[in-house]
């Protein structure tokens, strides 16, 4: 008779069948027989988070940054209700996370127990999919379809709740073979045909754009490359969405910057005005369409997108290809190859007037701003950032508002899966849990948390684990004392009211720094930016960096509420804004 | 019009409303029926009638039948939300007056009153299927089965003849011929 195992040990034999390296948690009651096995089982670390949302924010990042999935382990009750936020930020940003709770014993759910909670109906909308598992023998079936359901077709997270007296009750282990053929969940249905079609809108377009978003990231590092090449032997433009940064190179000369609300110019002018649009693992999300009704009127649009449901829900399109992106792009260059090996050349004329007139919006400089030499522009320190870790192989997550596009904007990304940011969810909070994650899969690497000040205090406690774990993570706070994004709505949109944005009484964030037995460093004025960045680079500890900036500075270009894309404000700098400004006043 | 102070962008022009069948094969395991209902509350779909049961116990699948409306975005969406959930096997779909399926309801009518008046309604029923599950000198408990508009009408015909309480149950489908569900 085979040996009989306990859900405990069933749990980290699967894990070890999954290769599952590290797992972010927080103990509690009721997963207490899962944390005394995990002395017994040397190939899988865990990493103590100091709450479960930064667990989970953690094992995003970790997830994103190396392409694995992250395994996340929480107790019953509010260590599951704490996890949620990243549970339903991996949803939204397509993530893929495991994340295994405790949950009270089998006789004891729906009696109001002790750190009970309904865990599988409170994460049924945020999750993929969800188990409570109530036998043992069916644990270790649960726990693979688990990692399977979260890691094929389009990523995200699920959940397996299992009951404390299931961690204690025994049963056999079969070992497990991972299957090659992928469930039915998961979608390459295209054909040749799509293909040839796609192939021949491309020979006829005379203004085409590649629109790129984080599917491409998804797919792999191969997506990435192939998409680089897609690009060169077509030669036409590419923006990218703010997930898909970094499968392009930010510095190309065919990439046109980010796009939507605060993208460029020349994205989002380009986006309005083409009449071939190819969509590659974006799913046309409100901050980028803007005004839906007058989103890209004269294109005819291709969506690539390996889910179904991504395709013809906000915008209809002219060609829907449903499959991974990294296997279209390849059967698409395979057949340029084959039939049009002269497709740059004999397109070359055909889109140069397109070219001619980019230029000319590109020529706007809408990323352009008024440089001080007193006070430090946001701006100026994330592109003094840049300069001083381009030649590093640099991993940079960010919080949510401001700093976050400006980050998108001034951060040339050249690498997939550099660019780690929370984009669906827009959760506050997400960064510096999120460089903990990325660290302990990059320990060498070097990993900036681009923050500011309202956001990281929201998981400020995180800084602990980054020390317990010696994760020489940098914080580089763009600070303002104000919640950036909110503060530029009330200014443009609410008459100056700056109802409840600004933030008195904020730490001391170098003694907070100390507190946590880290490193904290202070820049007041531009001229010793570059100094004290080089210093945060040199330390090998974690760095708290409280960068003090201009206060009001506002975020530019951007897309008022209701508009299309041919109507942005620009920067402060621009004297076409101020036509814009005078009409924009009354429109915005 | 007035000035937008959203972040989101105005909504865009609706479009025109159709009501369709929507019949869903589902592993029967806990929770599923949540699944199924919970993605449309949560996405904001509207759910007119629902009918669920197990229909294979050996292989323990059970068939949703939900009535809802939507603009054929919208439907189109239902569709593939539902393909997307992991105990769904697969996803039908048909517009309501389709002549190839054959949709019914069933509604048990309890009717209080003399003997005239009973007679009458069974009369009003008589297109119907009328089944006379219970009967005593004051009352009678009809079962009918027909298309939802016709138990509605039935049911305001009833009124006068002493109609007091109605249960009625979802639209379920059948595609005519011998043809099954894809």
């Amino acid at each position: 008779m085979s040996k009989l195992y306990t859900g405990a040990e069933i749990v980290f034999k699967c894990m070890e069948d999954q290769k599952v390296e590290f797992i972010f948690g927080y103990p509690g009651g009721a997963v207490l027989p899962i944390y005394d096995e995990l002395k017994n089982h040397d190939s899988i670390k865990h990493i103590l988070a100091r709450h479960e949302q930064g667990a989970g924010h953690a094992a995003e990042g970790y997830a994103r940054s190396c392409g694995k999935p992250g395994v996340v382990l929480v107790t019953s009750g509010p260590g599951a209700t704490n996890v949620v936020t990243a549970l339903t930020d991996a949803y939204m940003d397509s993530i893929p996370l495991v994340c295994i709770s405790g949950q009270v014993p089998t006789h004891l759910i729906g009696t109001d127990a002790f750190q009970e909670c309904d865990t599988t109906g409170i994460t049924r909308p945020c999750t993929k999919h969800n188990w409570l598992v109530k036998d043992v023998k069916e644990l270790a079936k649960t726990i693979h379809k688990a990692f399977e359901v979260a890691t094929t077709g389009r990523p995200g997270p699920v959940l397996v709740d299992i009951p404390k007296d299931i961690q204690f009750q025994k049963a056999k282990y079969t070992n497990f073979k991972k299957q090659k053929k992928l469930n039915g969940k998961s979608n390459n249905r295209f054909s040749q045909k799509d293909i040839d079609k796609l192939i021949e809108m491309m020979s006829k377009a005379k203004q085409p754009i590649f629109y790129t978003g984080g599917g491409v990231i998804n797919s792999g590092p191969r997506a990435s490359e192939q998409l680089r090449e897609l690009v060169s032997i077509t030669g036409f433009p590419i923006t990218s969405t703010l997930q898909g940064l970094g499968s392009f190179p930010g510095d190309d000369n065919q990439f046109l910057g980010m796009l939507g609300m605060h993208g460029t110019y020349e994205a989002n002018n380009a986006m309005h005005d083409c009449d071939l649009m190819i969509n590659i693992g974006a799913r046309f999300d409100d901050r980028i369409t803007g005004k839906i009704d007058e989103f890209s009127p004269k294109s005819k649009k291709v969506h690539i997108d390996i889910d179904p449901s991504s395709i013809n829900k906000n915008v209809k399109v002219n060609l829907p290809i449903v499959g991974d992106v990294s296997e279209v792009i390849s059967l698409l260059i395979k057949t340029i190859k084959k039939h049009k090996p002269n497709f740059l050349k004999s397109n070359k004329e055909n889109i140069s007037k397109w070219w001619e007139q980019i230029g000319k919006w590109r020529s706007v400089n809408s990323l352009n701003f008024i440089n001080s030499d007193k006070t430090i522009k946001p701006q100026f320190a994330i592109q003094r950032l840049y300069e001083l870790t381009k030649n590093k192989d640099t991993f940079i997550t960010t919080e949510v508002g401001q700093h976050q596009m400006w980050a998108a904007q001034h951060y040339k990304f050249d690498k997939p899966n550099r660019w780690m940011t929370s984009g669906g969810l827009g959760t506050m909070g997400y960064g510096l849990p999120a460089a903990v994650g990325v660290q302990i899969a990059h320990p060498n690497k070097l990993v900036v948390d681009i923050a500011g000040e309202a956001s990281v205090l929201m998981t400020m406690q995180e800084m602990s684990t980054a020390v317990q774990y010696n994760l020489p993570i940098k914080i580089f706070i763009l600070n303002n004392e104000y919640m950036g994004m909110v503060r530029q709505w009330q200014e443009l949109l609410h008459e100056k009211n700056y109802s409840e944005s600004y933030t008195a009484a904020l730490p001391d964030f170098v003694k907070l720094a100390e507190a946590y037995g880290c490193v904290g460093i202070r820049a007041k004025t531009p001229d010793e930016l570059d100094q004290k960045i080089q210093e945060m680079i040199d330390v090998k500890k974690p760095v708290i960096f409280d960068c003090l900036v201009d206060k009001e500075e506002n975020c530019f270009p951007m897309i008022p509420s209701g508009k299309p894309h041919n109507q942005m404000l620009l920067g402060p700098n621009d004297q076409k804004e101020n036509k814009i400004t005078g009409k924009g006043k009354t429109l915005v | 019009m007035a000035k937008s102070k959203s972040a989101y962008s105005d909504p865009g022009k609706k479009g025109k409303l159709d009501t369709h069948i929507i019949v869903v094969w589902v592993d029967n395991e806990a929770g599923v029926l949540a699944r199924v209902v919970g993605l449309f509350s949560g996405r904001g779909y509207n759910i007119e009638s629902l009918a669920v049961a197990e229909v294979d116990p050996k292989r323990g699948i059970s068939r949703i039948t939900i009535v809802t409306t939507g603009t054929p975005q919208v439907i189109e969406q239902i569709k593939l939300q539902l393909g997307k959930l992991v105990p769904v096997h697969k996803v039908a779909d048909f517009m309501r007056g389709d002549k190839k399926i054959i949709f019914k309801e069933m509604a048990l009518l309890k009717l209080v009153g003399n003997t005239s008046k009973r007679n009458k309604a069974l009369k009003v029923c008589k297109k119907f299927n009328p089944v006379v599950l219970d009967k005593t000198q004051k009352s009678v408990v009809l079962q009918i089965t027909a298309l939802r508009r016709e138990i509605d009408i039935v049911m305001g015909d009833l009124k006068k003849f002493g109609l007091v309480s109605v249960s009625r149950t979802g639209a379920v489908a059948m595609t005519r011929g011998s043809e099954i569900f894809k």
